[in-house]
C-alpha cells in the first residue's frame, strides 16, 4: 500500500516542518517528505489542498468501557470517535469491568483493538488490583502483555507508600506512572470547583487543594524513587506552577491538560448542567489563563481529551448524584483551535501538545512524520466551520459541554498505519 | 593468633585477617563433624547463652551444634517463657544472664541494634545471630567459606545477589563482607525492594536479573517472605516468581561453572525453581554444613577473649 498526501501544508514539530511538501508512506510506514510534487506511478494520491497534514494525533487518557460498561462506549465506537476526532494513538485507562489489573485483561483489550483496527489502542494497567488502592496489580505481566503505563485514574491512590512502591516496581518494568491526583477526604462529596458557584448552586465544592496536596505528593514521591511520573488532567494554577517547579529541577515529572479545563470555568456548571460535572472540576479564569501560559512555557507535555463517556440516564440525576465526566475526542481540535484563533497559542504549539508532546511523555513510538515513524496522520482543516452536534457523534455518549458551539476546525482524513481510516 | 575483636556485631568491625584466621579455624573445625564420635573437650565448662529472641530453626540449631561439638554447655533462651514475657526489660535480662557468668551471648533479634546494645551491656562476648533488617554476620562468614572451597578465591569474582535486599541483613553482611574480599557485588530485585543509598556500598543495580546473571560466578538467592505481598512490596509471588525468580529459563544464561547459594529457608518455586535448588549448581546445603563449622571457629576463637 503506497500512498501520496500531496498540496498540504506540513507541519511536523518534531523535526521543526512548516510549508508545503508531499508526504510518502508506504506499508505503514512515512518513507520521505520532500517538496517536490512529481508522485512516482503506483502511489495513491490523497490531495490536502488547503489543509494542515500533521502528524497522527496522540490522546493519552481516554475511558472506552469495554469490557464491561459497553452502553457507554466501546472498543468500536470509541477507535470510530477517535479517527474522527484526528487520534490515531489514544490510551485506554483501567477502570472497566473486570479492571484491567491483569495481564489476560490487557490482552483481550489489544486483541480487540487489533480486530477494529481503525486507530493504535494502548491500554493503561491498573496500579492496584482491582483499584481498590491497597495491592499492587501485576504490574509486570501486564507490562509484558502491552500495557504502557500504569495508573488507578479515577480512583485516587491514597495510599502513600503503595504510590512509593507503584513507582519503584513499575520502574523495575520502565513503564510510567499516571497520576489521577486527589485527596479523597478534601474533595469528599463535592461535585464542582468550590466557589461562588458552587455556593450560589448550593452543591459542595471540591477545593483546589484536595488535586493540589496529591500532586505534590506525587512528585515528591518521583522525586525520592527517582521514576517518572505523569499527573493527569491539572486543573489548578497552583497545581501546574508544581510541575513548573518539578521540572525546573529536572525531576522526571510530565504533565497533560484537558481541553475543557482549558477553555471552560465552573460557570458551565450553572443551571445545574451536569455535562460540565467533571473530576477534577471545572475551575475559574485565573486557573484557564494559567493553564494556558503553561502551554506555552513548555510545562505541559500533551492535551488530552479525559474522554469518559456516560449514558443519558447516568447524567439526568440531578448535579449532586450525576456521574463525573465528558467526551472529548470528536470536539477536542475545533475547541483546541479556537486557542489558535485567538492567537493564546501557535497551530505550531497546539500541533505539538497532540503529537509529539505525548509521544515523548509515553515513549511512544508515533507524534513524529520523520523517515520511518509510523504512517499515522491527520489532515484537517483550521478553518472551516463547524457546529458542535453531539447526535452526529460516532461515540455512543453525548456528554459534552460543547454542545451546539459554533466553531472553526474540521479533520478532513485520519490515516492510520498508512490506511485512510477516516474521511470526513 | 586471635581476633582483632571480642564481639561479632557486624562484619564491618572485622578485619582482612580475622577472616582469614575465622576461615582457617572453619576448616580444621570440618574434621570434627566428620568423625563417629562428634565431640572434642576444647570448650568444656564454658557456658554458651543462645538467645533467641526471634523464631530460627537452622541458626540455632547450628549454633547449638557447634558448642555442643565443642563440649561447651549451651543453653537456650526463647522470648516465649522467658522473663521478657513477663516484662522485664531486655537489659534486666541481659543483667540477670550475665550474672550467671555464660562465656558467650549469642543473639537473634528481630529489633536491629539490640546485639550492639547487650554487648555494651554485659562483659562477655557477644555473637549476633541475626538483628532485624541489619545485619547476619555468621551468615556471612559461613558463605565466604562456601564461596571459597569451591572457588579457591574471592577477589575477582562476580556475585550477584538477588531478591528482596530491603529486608534482608544476610545480603548487607555480604556487601559488606565480600566486597571487603575484593569480589564484585551485583545486586537485582524489583526496585520497591531495593534500599535507598544502597547504591553508595558500591554496588551495581539491576532491576532485570538476566543482565546480572550472565557475568556472575556466584549467585545468592534470597528469600521472599510471603508477608512482603501484603504489604504491596510486589503484586503476587506468581508474578514475583515469572520476573525475579532462579529457574530453568534464567539458568540458561548463567555460566556453566555458577554456583548458587541461598541462605534458606527456600520457598520452593517462588524465588527458586525447585530443581535449581536441588540442582549440581546448588551449594545450599554445603551452606548448612559449613556454618557449623564456622560457628565452632567462632565460639573456640571468643571463648577467653575478656575485656
Amino acid at each position: 500500500m503506497k500512498l501520496a498526501i500531496t498540496n498540504g501544508r506540513v507541519i511536523d514539530p518534531s523535526q521543526n516542518l512548516d510549508g508545503d511538501y508531499t508526504t510518502f508512506a508506504e506499508n505503514g510506514i512515512v518513507t520521505s517528505i520532500h517538496r517536490n510534487k512529481k508522485v512516482p506511478p503506483g502511489f495513491e494520491i490523497l490531495d490536502a489542498k488547503g489543509a494542515i497534514v500533521s502528524p497522527g494525533f496522540i490522546d493519552l487518557h481516554t475511558h472506552l468501557r469495554e469490557p464491561g460498561f459497553e452502553y457507554r462506549e466501546d472498543i468500536v465506537s470509541g477507535a470510530k470517535a477517535a479517527v474522527a476526532g484526528g487520534f490515531t494513538t489514544i490510551l485506554c485507562m483501567a477502570n472497566t469491568k473486570p479492571v484491567n489489573d491483569n495481564a489476560s485483561v490487557t490482552e483481550m483489550i489489544i486483541k480487540r483493538a487489533k480486530e477494529v483496527g481503525l486507530a493504535r489502542i494502548l491500554p493503561v494497567g491498573a496500579l492496584s488490583k482491582g483499584l481498590q488502592g491497597k495491592e499492587l496489580a501485576e504490574i509486570g505481566e501486564m507490562v509484558k502483555a502491552g500495557a504502557v503505563a500504569i495508573s488507578d485514574d479515577g480512583m485516587p491512590v491514597m495510599h502513600g507508600k503503595l504510590m512509593r512502591h507503584a513507582l519503584e516496581y513499575a520502574k523495575s518494568f520502565g513503564v510510567p506512572v499516571i497520576t489521577h491526583a486527589e485527596d479523597l477526604t478534601l474533595s469528599d462529596g463535592g461535585c464542582i470547583h468550590e466557589g461562588k458557584v458552587s455556593t450560589a448552586l448550593g452543591v459542595a465544592g471540591i477545593p483546589e487543594v484536595a488535586e493540589e496536596a496529591m500532586i505534590q505528593r506525587d512528585i515528591l514521591l518521583s522525586k525520592l524513587t527517582r521514576h517518572r511520573l505523569h499527573v493527569a488532567h491539572v486543573s489548578t494554577e497552583t497545581g501546574i506552577e508544581m510541575v513548573r517547579q518539578a521540572k525546573k529541577k529536572k525531576l522526571p515529572v510530565t504533565c497533560e491538560v484537558t481541553p475543557h479545563h482549558l477553555m471552560l470555568t465552573d460557570e458551565a456548571c450553572l443551571e445545574y448542567n451536569t455535562h460540565a460535572k467533571v473530576n477534577p472540576p471545572l475551575r475559574t479564569r485565573q486557573d484557564c489563563a494559567a493553564l494556558i501560559e503553561a502551554l506555552n512555557d513548555g510545562t505541559v507535555d500533551a492535551i488530552a481529551t479525559d474522554h469518559a463517556p456516560h449514558s443519558e440516564d447516568e447524567k439526568s440525576v440531578g448535579l449532586g448524584c450525576s456521574n463525573f465526566g465528558l467526551i472529548g475526542m470528536e470536539t477536542a481540535l475545533p475547541v483546541l483551535l479556537k486557542l489558535v484563533h485567538q492567537k493564546k497559542i501557535t497551530l505550531k504549539k497546539l500541533i505539538q501538545l497532540l503529537t509529539m508532546g505525548p509521544a515523548r511523555a509515553m515513549n511512544l513510538k508515533g507524534g513524529s512524520l520523520k523517515k520511518g515513524s509510523p504512517a499515522d496522520i491527520t489532515i484537517f482543516d483550521p478553518n472551516r466551520p463547524v457546529t458542535i452536534d453531539p447526535n452526529r457523534f460516532f461515540s455512543k455518549s453525548r456528554n459534552t459541554p460543547f454542545a451546539h458551539w459554533r466553531l472553526k476546525g474540521k479533520v478532513l482524513y485520519t490515516i492510520c498505519n498508512g490506511k485512510v481510516v477516516f474521511s470526513s | 593468633m586471635s581476633l582483632s575483636v571480642r564481639h561479632i556485631l557486624s562484619v564491618n568491625d572485622l578485619t582482612k585477617k580475622d577472616c582469614a584466621l575465622i576461615l582457617k579455624t572453619a576448616q580444621n573445625m570440618e574434621e570434627i563433624s566428620e568423625r563417629s564420635v562428634k565431640k572434642v573437650p576444647i570448650l568444656r565448662g564454658k557456658t554458651i547463652l543462645l538467645c533467641f529472641f526471634e523464631p530460627s530453626t537452622r541458626t540455632r540449631t547450628s549454633f547449638e551444634i557447634a558448642a555442643k561439638r565443642l563440649s561447651a554447655d549451651a543453653v537456650n533462651i526463647s522470648s516465649v517463657g522467658s522473663s521478657l514475657s513477663k516484662g522485664e526489660t531486655l537489659l534486666d535480662t541481659a543483667k540477670n544472664l550475665e550474672a550467671m557468668n555464660p562465656d558467650i551471648l549469642v543473639v537473634r533479634h528481630a529489633q536491629s541494634g539490640i546485639p550492639h546494645l547487650l554487648a555494651q551491656a554485659v562483659d562477655c562476648p557477644v555473637i549476633n545471630a541475626g538483628d532485624g533488617m541489619h545485619e547476619h554476620p555468621t551468615q556471612a562468614l559461613l558463605d565466604l567459606m562456601t564461596i571459597l572451597k569451591v572457588k579457591k578465591r574471592i577477589a575477582g569474582l562476580h556475585i550477584a545477589i538477588i531478591g528482596d535486599i530491603l529486608h534482608s541483613r544476610v545480603a548487607l553482611s555480604n556487601i559488606i563482607l565480600l566486597k571487603k574480599m575484593g569480589a564484585k557485588v551485583s545486586l537485582a530485585g524489583p526496585a520497591s525492594m531495593i534500599p535507598l543509598g544502597i547504591e553508595q556500598f558500591g554496588v551495581p543495580i539491576f532491576y532485570d536479573i538476566r543482565k546480572v546473571i550472565p557475568s556472575a560466578d556466584v549467585i545468592m538467592m534470597l528469600r521472599i517472605q510471603r508477608e512482603r505481598e501484603a504489604d504491596s512490596f510486589f503484586p503476587s509471588l506468581r508474578e514475583y516468581s515469572r520476573f525475579f525468580g532462579l529457574n530453568k529459563e534464567t539458568m540458561k544464561h548463567a555460566k556453566k561453572d555458577v554456583v548458587i547459594l541461598h541462605p534458606g529457608p527456600v520457598n520452593r518455586g517462588v524465588e527458586i525453581a525447585p530443581e535449581i535448588a536441588d540442582g549440581e549448581h546448588s551449594l545450599i546445603l554445603d551452606q548448612v554444613t559449613n556454618g557449623v563449622a564456622v560457628r565452632m571457629a567462632l565460639l573456640y576463637l571468643l571463648c577467653g577473649a575478656k575485656k
